[in-house]
């Protein structure tokens, strides 16, 4: 197992290098003149051009100059340094404001998951082809078929505008209560997932072999589905949870733009939008460790759920 | 319904089954597959109950233990009395009370039959500390000793292994361990030995059979090996399309069966002393269950079938001894030897 996380962790430093290396370079080969785009329409004197280009390393051309530059960037990201954004701000700073907000809605959108999906999941399958279960597959088909561009808004509308219930937008520094609608749309596409997976998966485990047995062994039908079905059915359902909270962590762009929540999406949806390239590669290098870091732990997780699964 | 005659009289038997019906509901329609099964099993003795797949011996354990998946099979008439007392009439939580604690059940497939994720050792302790009342300490020592019971080596070090580390044969001794946690009267094995290996089948047979005669329990040994059941059965039951077509103590019938299926079977074991000559099967296959024939469901099988076959079902012919046969020819079965 040891060693199998230390290949893993290997294998996730050549991820980090490609992955990095390919988002530097769609970041800075489509721009023109970089000192003009971070000057915007304003002039640009030969001093501020010559002190740019310096300070940039821009004198260094072609591939030769790139690579000067990435190296030069990775230099930076080992030590810390995530560099500064062309608003000059700290990438880093940035970072620690908009991280703990992302991981407060990550948070709020699997506790809705868990809590609704899988419970709801669990008793689809245990009262299968009734009422629950019917009434389950609908609304859960309805909300993976409306795009989060659309329930986003609605919900906004509805539950923030029509009826506040919540409050509409966020803003800086959101409370736990801002957050609570925008976790909610964010979940639900997870929990109409989560529900679905439980559900298929309960159904399997019920028919198992084991269940037979754990019957002739004179057991209450409530431990038998609570202790022996449900711990082999929720290991599907947990490896999707990591995953998807991997997902959650990085940052939901539209969600976070429709209910202003200056989370990781927001901040890295500005970047993209104003081209602001050492702000988007930051953020990106670092989504790709939160996400293969979040993919290991899904990775070790299923081994420690299922004894049968070795890792050598 | 006619009640089919029992070799023995009724009452006083430990476990007895009275002309259970059984179907299934299915999509594609019912499939009848218990016709009036009538057995019966005694303190501390042997039934076999013999079969190929699909003749209901398997449906008939599952009725006995209340385990049936209901849909979509459902009893639809008999009885089986335990101590004296019909089990169908029982609550569910009557029935569960029973499961394990009375009648317990081993399983064909015991990879599939224990469950994955859990450790042996939880899983028989299991019954211990839910049904017993044990305490995690005492469930452990008497874990290790029902391990031990049934000759796992190491026992105490191979607790918190899980079923994947173990054995075929390994494993259905943590299967029979687990049904003997709570000292059952009857045990019921359902094709015990089916997935193991030749040497390994033999070693779990012995280990039933001397289990039983240690422990004082009845055993219904469940098989479509006839070579499985000489050496440790007293009676044997045989069963074709859900019904049992002969019912005999173990050396009468391997001497002379008395049913037209009971004797191609016999004749199908490949026989040491008939090298060279073509191996003899029963022709044809068993009945569909929702379509089954009229009269005796063996006649488009059968060697002896005649006229009176295609109308009547045969009901249970008592012959000397006390065995019976359901078959119209049953006397001419049993004196027709030579083939």
């Amino acid at each position: 197992m040891l060693r199998f996380i230390l290949r893993r962790l290997l294998q996730m430093v050549l991820a980090f290098f490609g992955t990095t290396l390919i988002v530097y370079a769609l970041m800075f080969a489509g721009q023109g003149d970089p000192i003009q785009a971070l000057a915007g329409e304003r002039p640009v004197t030969a001093a501020q051009r010559a002190y740019l280009t310096e300070k940039y390393h821009l004198d260094a051309t072609g591939v030769g100059g790139f690579f000067y530059r990435y190296v030069n960037y990775l230099g930076g990201l080992l030590r810390g340094d995530l560099g500064q954004s062309l608003t000059g701000r700290q990438i880093g700073d940035i970072l620690a404001a908009a991280w703990p907000v992302t991981v407060k809605l990550a948070l709020i959108a699997m506790a809705v998951t868990v809590l609704f999906g899988v419970t709801a999941g669990v008793i689809a399958a245990i009262r299968r082809s009734g009422v629950f279960d019917h009434a389950t597959l609908v609304l859960t088909l309805l909300v993976l078929g409306i795009p989060t561009i659309v329930l986003a808004p609605l919900a906004q509308y509805f539950l923030g505008v029509r009826w506040p219930i919540f409050p509409p937008t966020a803003g800086a520094q959101p409370s736990f209560r801002a957050l609570l609608l925008p976790g909610i749309v964010l979940g639900s596409l997870s929990l109409a997932t989560a529900l679905r997976l439980t559900r298929t998966s309960v159904t399997e485990n019920l028919r198992a072999d084991y269940v037979r047995t754990a019957r002739s062994k004179g057991l209450m039908r409530r431990r038998i589905v609570g202790v022996h079905v449900l711990r082999n059915s929720l290991i599907p359902v947990v490896t999707f949870l990591g995953v998807e909270l991997g997902n959650l962590m990085s940052g939901a762009i539209i969600t976070e733009g429709v209910f202003n929540i200056p989370g990781v999406g927001f901040n890295l949806f500005r970047g993209i939008r104003t081209e602001d390239g050492p702000l988007v590669v930051g953020i990106v290098s670092v989504l790709v460790v939160v996400y293969l870091l979040a993919n290991l732990v899904v990775d070790v997780l299923y081994a420690v759920l299922d004894p049968r699964i070795r890792y050598e | 319904m006619p009640t089919p005659a029992s070799p023995t009289p009724p009452g006083g038997h430990l476990l007895e089954v009275r002309d259970l019906h059984v179907e299934f509901r299915t999509r594609e329609g019912v499939a009848r597959v218990i016709n009036g099964v009538t057995y019966h099993l005694d303190r501390g003795e042997t039934l076999a109950v013999l079969g190929e797949s699909g003749s209901g011996k398997s449906v008939t354990a599952q009725a006995i233990m209340g385990i049936l998946d209901t849909p979509p099979a459902y009893v639809r008439g008999g009885q089986i009395r335990y101590r004296g007392r019909d089990l169908l009439t029982r609550s569910e939580e009557e029935r569960r009370q029973v499961r394990g604690t009375e009648i317990a059940m081993i399983f064909q497939d015991a990879l599939s039959a224990l469950n994955p994720v859990f450790p042996v050792g939880w899983q028989i302790g299991e019954s211990l500390r839910q049904r017993a009342g044990m305490s995690r300490a005492d469930a452990r020592r008497r874990t290790v000793e029902l391990m031990d019971l049934v000759r796992i080596p190491a026992a105490a070090k191979r607790l918190g292994d899980h079923p994947h580390q173990f054995s075929g044969g390994m494993r259905q001794r943590v299967m029979i361990a687990m049904a003997l946690a709570l000292d059952p009267k009857v045990l019921i094995a359902d094709e015990p030995t089916t997935a193991l290996d030749v040497t390994v089948q033999a070693q779990i047979m012995d280990l039933l059979a001397d289990l039983r005669r240690d422990l004082g329990m009845a055993l219904v040994l469940i098989t479509h090996d006839l070579g499985v059941v000489a050496g440790v059965a007293d009676r044997i039951a045989v069963m074709y399309a859900g019904r049992i077509v002969e019912h005999a103590d173990v050396h009468a019938l391997y001497r002379a069966p008395a049913h037209p299926y009971t004797k191609g079977l016999l004749e199908s074991i490949p026989r040491l002393d008939r090298r060279g000559g073509a191996l003899s099967t029963i022709r044809g296959l068993p009945p569909n269950l929702m379509d089954i024939p009229a009269g005796c469901p063996f006649h488009p099988r059968c060697p002896y079938a005649r006229q009176v076959c295609l109308d009547e079902v045969p009901h249970d012919l008592v012959l000397a001894g006390g065995r019976t046969s359901a078959c119209h020819f049953a006397q001419e079965v049993h004196d027709d030897r030579a083939g």
